[in-house]
């Protein structure tokens, strides 16, 4: 076989999520790129979490609902996931807390018998794993030793009498893949932001942004990057403002209800034309709603928030590949236009593993207007593009005055109708800028079966599944990677030949749907999941198969 | 840069009598003093809130970011974390810093951030035509309010004492002169400084009397001492009829706020570090 689902599960505090890393890391250096789909409730004990590893040769984006082996650690993860085993699904689970069916491993003995801490006995299920896999000794032990912290021999002999306790059931068919870096979407968005010069990050803690503001605040200042956790996502906004006046590439990251708090300021970096990147990791709302679940409910949101017009930028990449490339793009797309710009991911994205493939990671080269520096500087001074050149202060002999009235060429307050007009036209064509830019870029990306004449519709996190549903299917998939500017005509192109489309997405009222009939696509058909689970490959092509013809 | 040069040509909107003149004049001789001593004007970053007092980013030739209402910390905040050698000075309001934008002033008070807060404190609303502060005393007939606030206003000087701020003081823009030392004073305080500048608004609360009977210049208590200073802060509590003291309150050296302990950069390049951190997940 070479497409292997895994799925380990037990309480809240049991390391379910470390476990589950552990599964991918042992699939990645057996050649199989493994996506990882961690599921927990929002509370630090109890409860039922888990996580579904899938490895294949080429890179999963999607999980199945069908497991090939199931890591129990108490009776529960049984009992929810019996929809998940068909009759070659292993069952192993810890025989002190679960009776089956399956095998079960003795782990308190072997815990015993290693004078091992309780929290090991997700070595010793791993180790089951791996024997269940038909991975050999060695491989455990170098990945062991790569990825486990402290206590590694321990560990690792814990494993092994782990894995001595179960029999092989499946065998995995060699692959040549070589192992790659195996990253969450946050820390692509990160990665992406260190490679292309971010200089601050600020942000509140929000599931599941948070982990964006870990990875930065851990790998970010030995690399000179400024991170800043303030009193509360008005202040995170506002203090980008103020990074950005001072010249410094500057990002926030959110989810909805801290967004709700950054529009005000969103609109502040719209009218002082302040480069701002705004990382909006959407999770299940209305307001404090599933904290730990996902969405797509945030798209029209993102689209329209802040008071008053302004140009943005919004790309929705689709794994952490595409997470990486983009986040450098929109870094880069905020300073060329001077704009507030967004990465719009979700919780499947945001919190999801990949692996990563470097070497895709190319980022798109932004041309940007051509801006002089005039002398003195006028900071909102008219130009053919509407992008006005930039100088941060200090800078001799010239005063930078940006500000939030409505305001002539050199930053003052006005309220004379003909230079109100004339600002708010010259906004108005950084738009018209942009949108320019947008034709230049990959921003509609087109998969499944280029013929097919039904075509899937989807955004962001969806791509995955989407993708391989509608191979599966014949289909053809098309998908914005831009939503803001919408790149209509590149859409349109994608879509020729298509006789029948089909919006997938997570959310009630058909997000992305109301975005294409605004740009002259009304779609024919709706899939729309609105519980923060997301969609399997196998309910996918149930549901697009119950479209009607 | 000569006086003239300080001040811009935008026509000033300030009502007669008004005392952000005296604010602004100040500010003026102070900026100016500076560059005497060699601190460049272009260094020099004034952030303002919404309100009357804002106005001053138009009226001064100097670099400005006009935020929000009651949002100048933590623009300013930003700045200086981005450039530790710009002078930054907030100009914010009553109803500005301790209403809309009160837990920005705080937390920047307990981080001792190395800048100043000027408060225009005219315990009023002007620039929406008179309404009730925080700063208000009780009773006060605003357009809100008409028959009268039925709460006791806040204590500034107070409240920044007790959030961590390193230099307190409050001025009165009919003092112009020990304003004048209070402001050179807080510009050259490394960490949070904050003048709480009583000021009449001549159109909605003009004070100009009540003061006048009540300041006096604080002298000989020692502004060391946090205890000294909470009992002088709390001398006059904004509404009954007490003496005002002017002057400094408080002050002390404290660690000036960075993000993380400030430790050498360990990546020569960005590439360098990218690479480890995709090389530990493999």
């Amino acid at each position: 076989m070479d497409d292997l689902s895994v799925l380990v599960g037990g309480r809240a505090g049991d390391g379910i999520n470390i476990a589950g890393m552990m599964i991918a890391w042992l699939m990645n250096a057996s050649g199989y790129r493994p996506h990882m789909y961690y599921d927990y409730p929002s509370l630090i004990k109890g409860g039922h979490n888990f996580a579904i590893v899938r490895g294949t040769p080429g890179q999963p984006r999607a999980i199945r609902t069908r497991v090939d082996i199931l890591l129990a650690l108490n009776q529960d993860t049984i009992e929810k996931h019996r929809d998940r085993i068909h009759e070659s699904t292993a069952v192993l689970f810890n025989a002190d807390r679960a009776k089956g069916p399956g095998e079960g491993i003795p782990v308190s003995d072997i815990l015993k018998r290693h004078d091992a801490q309780a929290v090991m006995e997700n070595s010793c299920l791993v180790g089951a794993f791996a024997k269940s896999a038909g991975m050999p000794t060695n491989l455990v032990s170098s990945v062991f030793k790569r990825h486990i912290p402290r206590y590694v021999e321990k560990n690792l002999d814990v494993a092994l009498d782990g894995y001595d306790s179960v029999r092989t059931s499946h065998n995995l068919a060699p692959s040549l893949s070589r192992p790659l870096p195996v990253v969450s979407g946050n820390e692509a968005a990160g990665l992406g932001f260190l490679c292309s010069g971010l200089d601050a990050y600020v942000a509140y803690p929000m599931t599941p942004s948070s982990s964006l503001l870990h990875f930065l605040a851990e790998h970010g200042p030995p690399a000179g990057v400024t991170v800043v956790h303030p009193e509360n996502e008005i202040a995170v906004m506002l203090m980008a403002a103020g990074f950005a006046y001072a010249g410094r590439k500057v990002a926030v990251g959110t989810s909805g209800g801290g967004f709700c708090l950054m529009t005000e300021g969103l609109s502040l970096a719209g009218m002082a034309e302040l480069p701002v990147v705004i990382v909006m990791s959407q999770r299940t709302g209305p307001s404090t709603g599933l904290p730990t679940y996902s969405a797509q409910s945030d798209l029209h949101f993102v689209l329209h928030a802040g008071h008053g017009e302004f140009p943005r930028f919004i790309c929705a990449p689709g794994d952490a590949t595409e997470t990486m490339s983009w986040s450098k793009t929109a870094l880069e797309i905020a300073w060329r236009y001077q704009v507030p710009s967004f990465v719009l991911m979700d919780k499947h994205l945001s919190e999801g593993f990949f692996s990563i493939d470097t070497e895709r990671v190319g980022g798109v080269a932004v041309r940007g207007p051509e801006t002089g520096v005039a002398s003195p500087l006028r900071r909102y001074i008219d130009s053919p593009s509407g992008v006005s050149p930039l100088a941060f202060p200090p800078a001799a002999g010239h005063v930078i005055k940006v500000n939030s009235y409505a305001h002539d060429e050199s930053g003052i307050t006005t309220e004379d109708p003909v230079i109100v007009e004339l600002m708010t036209q010259k906004r108005l064509r950084k738009e018209a800028s942009l949108e320019a830019e947008v034709q230049r870029l990959p921003a509609v990306v087109t998969g499944g079966n280029p013929g097919g004449t039904t075509a899937v519709l989807c955004f962001g996190s969806t791509a995955g599944v989407s993708e391989e549903a509608a191979e599966r299917l014949r289909y053809r998939v098309v998908r914005p990677v831009v939503l803001e500017p919408f790149p209509a005509k590149a859409f349109h192109d994608a879509l020729s030949g298509v006789e029948r489309t089909i919006c997938v997405e997570e959310n009630v009222k058909g997000q992305l749907s109301l975005l294409l009939r605004r740009h002259g696509l009304m779609t024919d058909h709706e899939v729309r999941r609105s519980d923060g689970r997301p969609f399997e490959v196998e309910y996918l092509i149930k549901r697009l198969e119950e479209v009607p013809l | 840069m000569t006086s003239r040069d300080f001040i811009s040509e935008v026509q000033n909107t300030w009502c007669p009598g008004c005392g952000n003149f005296a604010i602004q004049h100040t500010m003026k001789k102070v900026f100016m003093e500076l560059e005497g001593e060699g601190v460049v004007p272009e260094s020099l970053v004034l952030v303002t809130g919404i309100g009357c007092h804002a106005k001053i980013a138009d009226y001064f030739n100097l670099n400005s970011f006009y935020t929000l209402h009651g949002r100048t910390l933590p623009v300013a905040t930003g700045i200086k974390l981005a450039n530790r050698d710009l002078t930054v000075i907030c100009h914010a309001g009553d109803g500005d810093a301790l209403a809309e934008g009160l837990d920005h002033l705080i937390f920047a008070a307990k981080r001792n951030i190395d800048l100043t807060v000027i408060l225009h404190d005219n315990r009023v609303y002007g620039l929406t035509t008179g309404q009730y502060t925080p700063t208000s005393p009780i009773g006060f007939k605003g357009r809100s309010t008409p028959h009268g606030t039925t709460e006791f206003p806040l204590n500034p000087l107070r409240l920044m004492l007790a959030s961590g701020a390193t230099f307190v003081a409050r001025g009165y823009t009919r003092r112009m002169p020990l304003l004048k030392s209070l402001v050179k004073a807080a510009l050259t305080h490394r960490g949070f400084a904050f003048i709480d500048v009583l000021q009449v608004c001549a159109s909605y609360a003009n004070l100009t009397d009540y003061y006048e009977k009540r300041v006096y210049e604080l002298k000989g208590h020692d502004t060391g001492s946090y205890e000294d200073a909470t009992m002088i802060a709390g001398e006059w509590d904004y509404y009954s009829d007490s003496p005002i003291g002017l002057g400094l309150i408080y002050q002390k050296e404290g660690p000036i706020y960075e993000p993380t302990p400030e430790k050498e950069v360990l990546w020569g390049s960005r590439k360098d570090l990218v690479m480890h951190v995709l090389d530990s997940r493999t």
